[in-house]
């Protein structure tokens, strides 16, 4: 494999590792709120709002169920509003962040959902305030499976990564795309993807690592 | 309201809970009718007093606790905790009474994700403590449940009673009022149950701490209580001092959670074997219920003087309840019915409880 093509293939794990990134970020920091109140706001729960959470729930499902390849195209105007432009690595930031948030907001529900509601109550039982219910109790009690639902957000987003390549998106799926498939260099092909399970393999041990350190649930010896 | 009775001993001080007429009616949801989970309730608790509540599952003592602190606000009538209608206040006003009324549960309620230390610093940081603070307060703390050595050890790291001290620890640390026990023994084993019994006794000895605790477990109410109540279809069917609920039950249901630790419930191989009618040949089985000062006298020897008559004793008991003995004996006589009228007016007399269970063969 000559030298540029190595360079090639660095720059656009770089590009890769950027969109994801980016991507997870703003993803998290919309997906996160949103999963507190999916969680927290049906009837007879902590901020009650049945009806909001009913059309919240719906919006959610319909970006989820809408297939990330049609969202790509689909949210171009949107997206060029935002980059200022609808091809490149900061142009797939833009769909790459509206898919992972719903995505993000119904893993982060699951979480919360799953701590113990008998703690909920023992919460309000000395006084505590809805608010002070979701910061003292239920995220760092959902903090395990947060991080855990965060690790599977990341993955399926490097997955997403490489499909907004074939959109022109750059990163590896673009790579493999122009490089491996068009051009036909299967070395290009066997070398992205070899990244690719390197990358997710990578972000599953670290967030394996991370959520099990949090974890106080077993005995540690 | 239950007049106060100033000889009793459970009753000293002013009433610290009350409840007025108080209903609590869940509304009927979907295909299930609407629940009257607390029907018409008056209940005093003197200040300083430990009270139980005891029920089968269903009849109500959840929610009459939760009641107390505001978790469940009542259809009907009146909470009222240290002169605070507790229906009448706003959420923030709620918050702030519950810093006043600990409570401690079941499952202890624990976060898994802090240590001892940082469970008990809980409720005072969401109270607002300064940060500094926080280690004077619980520190002591862990000292009274005895577990200074167990301070960063994590719920998983701990024993079922472990954890409940804990749980009591993070329940004192607002230094409340009033203490509100939530079937707390019932997940644990009888020699832990005890020393909690006695932990959650010295600290009302020590503290002053008004106890309200809800149980399905007779055994309990005789150890900790001074006072009780029996719950049943969410009323409260009868209520007196510990002593006295179980010297003389008077409701069926009473009697049957008396009978579960004085031995007074009849053993299944003798109800298999009793007979309703009298014939020749047959014994009269009778209940003895020895209570107060007769508890230590010879009775079965003296009717056997009086009456000529023997006794075989079949099944029985002695307990002590709020230290005094109270004995149960199920004895079985040859006598017929006029004798045995008799022996059941003698044993009446002397201020025993007697009953007439059946015959056996």
């Amino acid at each position: 494999m000559s030298p540029e093509l190595i360079n090639m293939i660095l720059w656009s794990t770089l590009d890769t590792l950027t969109m994801v990134a980016l991507a997870g970020i703003f993803g998290t920091l919309a997906g996160l709120p949103l999963g507190i109140f999916l969680a927290t706001s049906r009837a007879g729960e902590l901020f009650p709002a049945p009806n909001v959470n009913r059309i919240v729930g719906l919006v959610v499902n319909a970006t989820r169920s809408t297939p990330f390849i049609i969202l790509v195209v689909a949210i171009v105007p949107l997206t060029r509003l935002i980059a200022g432009t609808s091809i490149g690595t900061s142009a797939a930031v833009v769909p790459l962040t509206i898919a992972a948030t719903p995505f993000i907001a119904r893993v982060i529900e699951g979480a919360i959902r799953e701590v113990d509601q008998g703690l909920v109550e023992a919460a309000r039982a000395f006084g505590a305030s809805p608010l002070q219910i979701v910061w003292k109790v239920l995220l760092p009690e959902a903090m395990p499976a947060v991080t855990l639902a965060l690790t599977l957000a990341t993955v399926s987003l490097i997955g997403y990564s490489a499909m907004v390549g074939a959109v022109g998106g750059g990163g590896l799926g673009d790579l493999g795309i122009r490089y491996g498939y068009q051009r036909f260099m299967p070395e290009v092909m066997a070398t992205v993807v070899a990244v690719l399970i390197c990358l997710v393999q990578g972000v599953q041990s670290l967030g394996d690592f991370i959520s099990r350190r949090l974890d106080k649930r077993t005995r540690h010896s | 309201m239950p007049i106060l009775d100033p000889q009793d001993p459970g009753q000293q001080g002013r009433a610290i809970i009350s409840f007025d007429g108080v209903s609590k009616i869940f509304p009927s949801r979907n295909d299930s009718a609407e629940v009257k989970a607390v029907d018409n309730i008056d209940l005093v608790v003197p200040e300083g007093a430990i009270v139980g509540v005891i029920g089968k599952s269903g009849a109500g003592k959840s929610t009459l606790i939760r009641l107390i602190n505001g978790l469940e606000q009542p259809t009907h009538g009146k909470v009222t905790v240290d002169g605070l209608d507790i229906g009448s206040l706003d959420e923030k006003a709620l918050r702030q009474a519950r810093r006043s009324i600990g409570m401690i549960f079941q499952h202890f309620n624990l976060l898994s994700s802090r240590t001892a230390f940082d469970n008990i610093a809980l409720p005072l940081e969401i109270a607002g403590t300064p940060r500094k603070a926080i280690p004077g307060i619980v520190e002591p703390l862990l000292d009274m449940v005895g577990l200074a050595d167990k301070r960063d050890r994590y719920p998983a790291e701990l024993s079922g009673g472990q954890k409940q001290r804990v749980g009591i620890a993070r329940a004192l640390a607002t230094k409340p009022k009033v203490l509100l026990s939530d079937e707390a023994t019932s997940a644990l084993d009888p020699e832990t149950t005890a020393q909690i019994i006695a932990l959650l006794k010295q600290i009302n000895a020590d503290l002053n701490l008004t106890i309200l605790f809800i149980t399905h477990e007779m055994s309990v109410v005789k150890k900790l209580a001074q006072r009780v109540a029996v719950m049943e279809g969410g009323q409260i069917i009868e209520q007196g001092t510990t002593y006295e609920i179980f010297s003389k039950p008077t409701h069926a249901t009473t009697k049957r959670f008396v009978g579960e630790v004085t031995g007074g419930n009849v053993p299944e191989w003798l109800q298999a074997k009793l007979l309703a009618d009298y014939a020749p040949g047959r014994q009269a089985v009778i209940r003895i219920a020895f209570t107060g000062a007769d508890a230590d006298e010879p009775v079965l020897s003296r009717l056997t003087r009086a009456y000529g008559v023997d006794f075989n004793i079949m099944h029985g008991q002695i307990e002590y309840v709020a230290d005094h003995p109270f004995g149960t004996l199920i004895a079985s006589v040859a006598a017929d019915p006029e004798l045995q009228a008799k022996l059941i007016a003698d044993l009446t007399a002397t201020r025993n409880t007697v009953e007439h269970l059946g015959y056996v063969a």
